[in-house]
């Protein structure tokens, strides 16, 4: 196992960002987020982003297309997919967990070749979790907190950064960074995951029961009673992966974007004849059931959420996936 | 205080007073309760709150409420009133189905007040006179209650309960607050700075809308963002400058009709300071159009539905105050 | 500020179709000179003038946006240029506000009668926002790029 001084972090970053560009999780203005590393830039304390690293391959916003119009004619340039190598440090599990889900749907054929580009192009380092916040319920999920996967997995312990390659890919960033020393991580002991109040769920159920049973629940009424139809969860969700297609008209050029899109909207695949999801109980219970019974159906059992806990912390009325489950559960026994 | 909010909604319910109560549900923490209508007092006895972490402002929901069949009582803290008069003062809510009773409020404590204190893991909180036990993941630590006020809650303008059918505590006033003083820090500051405050403020928007849904001077059918023949419908920020179209609009359409809830900031998963935009509009109008404060009554104009004949003219903006 | 002397600026004048629609209209009869960057657009009434408006012009390349209405006293409405007054002090409070250059947008009362005051105030606002330089801080990159 490769090993490095944590002290000396920011030379780690600039070793690395000498090869490729580099992003780390840093507060701007009072937010972590993802952002590109320059010399400075200091990553945050914080456990997890405010916005997941999904961001980093499914951008909210990305052009597709510009058309020019002159005369009768129309020139059509398709945007050029990235061709950028670049890291991504401090990835958690949960998060790391996320792309496997996004994978198995932007990856599925016919392949969204921008999606495939940045995830082909995209070495992942994972850091492991010491400290969890109390929504954290990964463990429920699978996950394990401590072995997070990615390209590389990253440990900090005793002042010191340990990195163990998982992939060819991680293996050759390693290879390509001299100065790393040899060393072996301490052992652990992580008896804080013993005390998370969600440790326990459980969404095998939701495989169990026919979908109908789940979708006909009276329970959806009063669940989503007082749901704002805003988009936070969906937004800071690493799994959610709808979009919109839209053109802008900017004069001269006519620009065509994709942009991310909340089942939770009113407008969510409005149709000419309107929309099949009239009030906000159908669109609540899309969400839900997508992650829940939906995706897991049409994906050998992959429930559509890595429990990394931020619809616990952001949404407005705190309503969110765990109450669901909960309510749903215990509705149907 | 809990008990007696509990106790009087069994009550209501019980003697028929109305069918419905709209009041705030338990979650799983001690700090995520969820608005909530409750139908039997079985319902209110086992799930229903009321902590320093009720924060949400239930008159919104009013608007759907009221006009549904049979009384509603509804539960409102004093800034929620604002809001509860404002809406009726637009002829949003139907008065006669609402039972309003207002609760005296201490102010609200907010969870990400307590994690900007540095804790983490939060599982448990009891209060103690002036001060918040904390269980966290890591041990128990002990928080003035004032650190944990929420923001808005730091500003109160005021503790007095409008138009409410009971009240359970204190009838409270006015109060005198600084609440314009980062206004005015940003005021004083060049454009330049200005800019470069909110380009970094409003560049972490991800459009959620939240803001927008949870306002309840926001309750237009159709936002204009939201409709496709608005020429402006967006979904997403895809320029910065729809990112300043937005949140000037927003802040714009509220102008004179902002109660100044809070509840914009409260929301917001980015943590911006929505309000500082609604509230420059406050000062704006206080000043050149005498002090008004929405929701504080039924008869008094609100100052974009008035004018007079020796308003300032737009220059005082446009050529710079005191000559600047 | 350096003045930049190959800058154009693109100008919105929204005015009401009662008097300020009319004075411009006078300044041209009166063969008087204002710049052909000036790009009037009509409304009824200058409290027809909608925020957005606005922005959008600001959005599509305008580097200055004036409203030209009746006089206070003078509107055809009555009392919609005082509304209007009420609305755009606030909106370019707001704007100033969020750092976006004050001077860059403007009130301006012409009646019917006032073609050389039309023209003049082009000229002077056009002036202040060559000298102001190209809008930047509510540009949209989008409508620049051919």
């Amino acid at each position: 196992m490769k090993t490095w001084n944590l002290s000396q972090l920011d030379d780690l970053f600039a070793a690395i960002a000498g090869r490729q560009t580099l992003y780390i999780p840093a507060d701007a203005a009072g937010q972590p987020a993802f952002t590109r590393w320059e010399p400075g830039l200091a990553m945050t304390r914080a456990l997890n982003t405010g916005r997941s690293a999904k961001d980093l391959f499914f951008p909210q916003v990305e052009n597709l297309a510009a058309f020019q119009i002159s005369g009768k004619t129309i020139s059509v340039s398709p945007a050029q997919s990235p061709e950028e190598d670049y890291v991504i440090f401090g990835v958690r599990a949960c998060d790391c967990r996320s792309f496997d889900i996004l994978d198995s749907v932007f990856l599925a054929e016919p392949a969204d070749t921008f999606y495939q580009a940045r995830r082909a192009h995209a070495t992942v380092i994972t850091l492991a979790c010491t400290e969890p916040e109390e929504t954290c319920f990964c463990t429920s999920l699978g996950i394990d907190p401590q072995a997070p996967g990615g390209d590389i997995s990253c440990w900090m312990a005793e002042g010191r950064l340990y990195l163990q390659a998982n992939t060819p890919k991680g293996e050759a960033l390693l290879a390509s960074l001299p100065d790393l020393g040899e060393g072996e991580k301490p052992e652990t002991n992580p008896s804080v995951f013993d005390k998370l109040p969600l440790k326990d769920l459980d969404f095998s159920v939701f495989q169990e029961k026919p979908l109908l049973d789940w979708f006909n629940s009276p329970l959806w009424e009063s669940l989503s009673q007082s749901c704002l139809g805003c988009g936070s969860c969906t937004f800071v969700c690493p799994t959610c992966q709808c979009y919109d297609v839209r053109d802008f008209e900017g004069g001269g050029t006519v620009r065509r974007f994709r942009c991310w899109d909340s089942c939770m909207y009113s407008d969510f695949t409005m149709m000419a004849h309107g929309t099949n999801r009239p009030t906000q109980k159908e669109r609540f219970r899309q969400r839900f059931l997508h992650k829940l019974v939906y995706h897991p159906n049409n994906h050998q059992g992959q429930i559509g959420c890595v429990g990394c806990g931020r619809c616990l912390q952001k949404c407005p009325i705190s309503m969110n996936i765990v109450k669901v489950a909960k309510a749903l559960k215990e509705g149907s026994v | 205080m809990q008990r007696s909010v509990i106790e009087t909604a069994a009550s209501l319910l019980e003697t028929g007073v109305c069918t419905r109560v709209l009041g705030w549900k338990t979650g799983e923490f001690f700090y995520d309760v969820t608005p909530a209508v409750f139908t039997s007092a079985e319902e209110v006895r086992k799930d229903m709150v009321f902590t320093p972490f009720c924060g949400a402002n239930l008159s919104k929901y009013l608007i759907a409420e009221s006009r549904k069949e049979g009384k509603i009582a509804v539960f409102l803290k004093p800034c929620d009133t604002f809001s509860f008069v404002q809406l009726q003062k637009e002829h949003r809510i139907c008065r006669e189905n609402v039972y309003a009773v207002g609760v005296q409020c201490p102010g609200m404590s907010d969870p990400d007040a307590l994690k900007a204190l540095g804790l983490k893991g939060l599982t448990g909180c009891v209060q103690e006179g002036d001060t918040l036990r904390v269980d966290t993941l890591y041990g128990e630590k002990a928080v003035p209650l004032a650190d944990a006020l929420s923001l808005r809650c730091r500003g109160c303008k005021s503790k007095r309960l409008h138009d409410c059918d009971a009240i359970i505590g204190t009838q409270g006033k006015d109060l005198q607050t600084s609440r314009f003083a980062q206004v005015e820090a940003l005021e004083a500051m060049t454009a330049e700075e200005r800019f470069a405050f909110w380009r970094k403020e409003l560049s972490k928007c991800i459009r959620c809308n939240a803001c927008r849904n949870v306002c309840p001077a926001c309750s237009c059918e159709t936002c204009v963002f939201d409709n496709p023949d608005s020429g402006v419908q967006n979904k997403a920020a895809a320029s910065s400058f729809e990112e300043n179209l937005f949140h000037i609009i927003r802040a714009f359409h509220v102008a004179g009709r902002c109660t100044d809830c809070g509840e914009c900031t409260r929301v917001c998963p980015q943590h911006i300071p929505l309000h500082l935009l609604n509230r420059k509009l406050i000062k704006d109008m206080n000043t050149l159009y005498g002090v008004y404060q929405a929701g504080a009554d039924f008869e008094t104009k609100p100052p974009m539905l008035a004018f007079t004949l020796e308003d300032p003219e737009a220059s005082i903006i446009t050529q710079g105050r005191n000559g600047q | 500020m350096q003045v930049n002397e190959t800058f154009t600026p693109t100008i919105v004048a929204f005015c009401c179709n009662w008097c300020s629609y009319a004075g411009a209209d006078l300044s041209g009869t009166n063969r008087l000179q204002y710049p052909a960057n000036v790009k009037i657009i009509r409304i009824p009434c200058s409290c027809r003038l909608n925020p957005m408006f606005i922005l959008r012009a600001f959005q599509r390349g305008a580097d200055g946006v004036i409203l030209c209405g009746c006089h206070p006293g003078d509107c055809h409405y009555t009392t919609g240029n005082y509304y209007a007054r009420r609305r755009m002090t606030l909106l370019f409070s707001l704007l100033d506000f969020l750092g976006i250059e004050r001077e860059r947008t403007r009130v301006e009362w012409v009646s019917a009668a006032e073609g050389a005051k039309f023209a003049a105030t082009m000229n002077d606002f056009t002036e202040t926002i060559t000298r102001l330089g190209p809008n930047r801080r509510l540009e949209d990159l989008r409508c620049k790029e051919v």
